[in-house]
């Protein structure tokens, strides 16, 4: 959609590491909320069993998605509620604004949700004559910076009270040099106030859709998406189809696992039940396909769709959390960003999937036991064959493999390589050389392995002995 | 209407052949400790207040000593009629943006996470846990149920326009994790725990 350059994870990750106090204080307060998640998880005995129960449950979904959602929409309806179905992000935001425009809304209010950071959709609006104000607080934050959010759960996660403080003494005109967060939040509730109480049309998104009710369920700890919908005439619900679970009851696991695998609480503040409109005002839900379907058939990668939008694997994620959300160039960030990325654009986010160390971190705090990096490994084969990988890399790869392909070629490469390591360090330890950033090599060795083997091994002693 | 077609069509094509069996949730919700301490535990880790009363009177005494500021107070529940206002259910939502305090009693509570189950029946109005300065909830003590399990089999089929889970103050932690209690909603949550 943007027509922005998109800088390659490994440049912008360099540039986000320039500043090392800084990234040092992300990579802790990210790790902060890890820790935070262990200990609400391991406050639940039955935390495992409710992983494979969530997982179980997401598994099912998938295979009779297509049922499910013929449900939820039949019961959605009977409830009052009206239904859109849009193929791609285009047709979302027409969708979104066709019901703005009958209600002749030019200014909206909209909490969290990614599906419409993933379709561009207040860019959209902007061009259309709408106006969109986020009210999540984190949200609102980046929003009046002009960036997207750095993080699903925490979305100016990247950001300083300092940045903040001078972010509201622009726009909102808080006392300069006032850092404390207290006084900070308090102006942003006194003006988004105003907002909530005048805005006529509200957007949140979709945490769960229920099949069995046509209720959707959406989770706040600000109280922003009630704030808003309530008060509103029309509140847009937009969700992507995979949000969708079979039965009310399932909700008994999911929002056990959400918060506490997000931010360690034990559940958000607020876990709204929409079923109906009130009297007289409306509610539409839009179910979003935009490429979902397509990744539904790619056997590899389909359990990505069984994501609830935690987070975790971020805050976890030892890239990630030194490189910054940014660094992905996708709505959603880190490891399960970077599985979904590539469905949406395979050439633009060739990159993403190698943006990992594949720890295997982001699996075991999945709460629905998405295989995180697995398939991130998966990811890299497929774009190497579709021919989406770096020109470097791929000459790295082939003269790696003339190499090893070779003993006497290895040979000569490995005894110029000690020799040039021992006589000319700075042609290999210098800025030029990747290997070299934030490293030491290790002492260059006298002979190879291979040299002191044809010394010492047993018939080479025995050669010697004979002679 | 081509879209949604279009849409399940690919659906169809693309999801797994054969449907996967859903899990029993029978073999959750066994944990066994003490439900009215977690509760008031929890509460209080997350923010929230909980006080013991024996009686509606307890409420009203307790409001009278504590709220001594707040100008508008309404409920749903008659029994404040002395301290709270009952006449507002059919206003416009907009004009309870200058109330200070909202009381009104939740279906139940549940231990392991300090939730309360209110739906748009108790509420009066839906806006009126989340537009009030401070938020007051009464629940009955024997109406506290270990976890979320329990919690969705009490609500069943329940019919309701809205429901919500509340569970502590309105919060954000979102400038550099430092928590601040009051974002758009409530400030402060006291649960009266009645029995």
């Amino acid at each position: 959609m943007s027509s922005k350059k998109i800088i390659e994870h490994s440049e912008a990750a360099t540039r986000f590491n320039k500043d090392s106090k800084r990234v040092d204080w992300h990579d802790e307060t990210l790790w902060f909320v890890r820790e935070k998640r262990d200990k609400a998880a391991h406050q639940i005995q039955d935390w495992e069993l409710l992983r494979e129960t969530a997982s179980k449950i997401k598994n099912n979904v998938l295979s009779n998605i297509h049922d499910y959602l013929i449900e939820f929409e039949a019961n959605a309806q009977k409830n009052g509620i009206k239904v859109h179905w849009a193929a791609d992000a285009k047709e979302h935001n027409e969708i979104v604004h066709s019901i703005l425009a009958k209600h002749d809304v030019k200014q909206m209010v909209k909490s969290k949700s990614m599906l419409t950071e993933e379709c561009h959709l207040n860019e959209y609006l902007a061009e259309n004559g709408v106006e969109v104000i986020d009210s999540d607080l984190g949200e609102y934050i980046v929003q009046l910076r002009k960036e997207p959010p750095s993080h699903i759960v925490l979305p100016a996660i990247h950001l300083k009270k300092e940045d903040v403080s001078e972010t509201f003494h622009e726009h909102l005109g808080t006392e300069k040099g006032n850092f404390d967060p207290q006084y900070l939040t308090e102006s942003a509730r006194q003006q988004l106030r105003d907002t909530f109480l005048t805005r006529k049309a509200s957007l949140t998104g979709v945490n769960f859709a229920i099949a069995e009710t046509g209720e959707f369920v959406v989770c706040t700890n600000e109280g922003n998406a009630d704030m808003g919908a309530h008060l509103a005439d029309v509140h847009i619900a937009c969700m992507g189809f995979e949000k969708l679970i079979p039965k009310r009851e399932h909700l008994g696991v999911f929002l056990r696992l959400l918060a506490r695998s997000a931010t360690g609480q034990p559940i958000t503040t607020f876990s709204s039940h929409f079923k109906k409109p009130r009297d007289g005002k409306e509610i539409h839900i839009v179910i979003v396909d935009n490429g979902r379907s397509t990744q539904l058939g790619r056997e590899d990668f389909r359990n990505s769709l069984k994501c609830i939008r935690c987070g975790a694997c971020m805050n976890t994620c030892p890239v990630y959390r030194r490189s910054g959300g940014h660094s992905y160039h996708n709505a959603v960030a880190g490891p399960i960003g970077s599985i979904l990325a590539p469905n949406l654009d395979m050439s633009k986010n060739a990159d993403l999937p190698f943006a990992s160390t594949l720890c295997g971190s982001c699996t075991n705090v999945c709460p629905v036991k998405i295989d995180i990096h697995d398939q991130l490994y998966k990811w890299r084969q497929v774009l190497v064959k579709e021919g989406h990988t770096l020109s470097s890399k791929t000459m790295a790869m082939k003269t790696m493999a003339t190499v090893l392909a070779n003993p006497t070629v290895f040979n000569i490469a490995g005894k110029s390589g000690r020799f040039v390591m021992k006589n000319v360090p700075a042609l290999v330890n210098n800025k030029f050389n990747k290997w070299y950033d934030h490293r030491e090599m290790p002492a260059v060795p006298e002979e190879s392995f291979r040299e002191w083997y044809k010394k010492n091994s047993r018939e080479a002693k025995e050669k010697n002995n004979e002679q | 209407m081509s879209s949604k077609a279009d849409i399940l069509r690919k659906i169809k094509q693309n999801q797994p052949e054969s449907v996967t069996a859903l899990p029993d949730l029978k073999v959750l919700g066994s944990e066994q400790f003490n439900v009215l301490e977690t509760y008031k535990t929890v509460l209080k880790n997350i923010g929230g207040y909980p006080v013991e009363v024996s009686s509606y009177d307890d409420v009203i005494s307790y409001i009278k000593t504590h709220y001594t500021n707040e100008k508008r107070i309404i409920t749903t529940l008659p029994e404040l009629s002395e301290i709270a206002t009952l006449d507002w259910t059919n206003d416009d939502p907009h004009s309870l943006e200058n109330v200070d305090l909202t009381i009104v009693k939740a279906h139940f509570g549940v231990a392991e996470n300090s939730a309360l189950w209110v739906t748009d029946d108790i509420l009066g109005q839906r806006v009126s846990p989340f537009i009030a300065q401070y938020l007051a909830i009464i629940v009955n003590k024997e109406n506290i149920f270990p976890t979320m399990h329990q919690a969705y089999d009490k609500i069943g089929n329940q019919e309701y326009g809205f429901g919500t889970f509340i569970a502590g103050p309105s919060k954000t932690a979102d400038i550099e994790q430092s928590l601040v209690l009051g974002a758009h909603g409530a400030r402060g949550l006291v649960v009266f725990i009645l029995g």
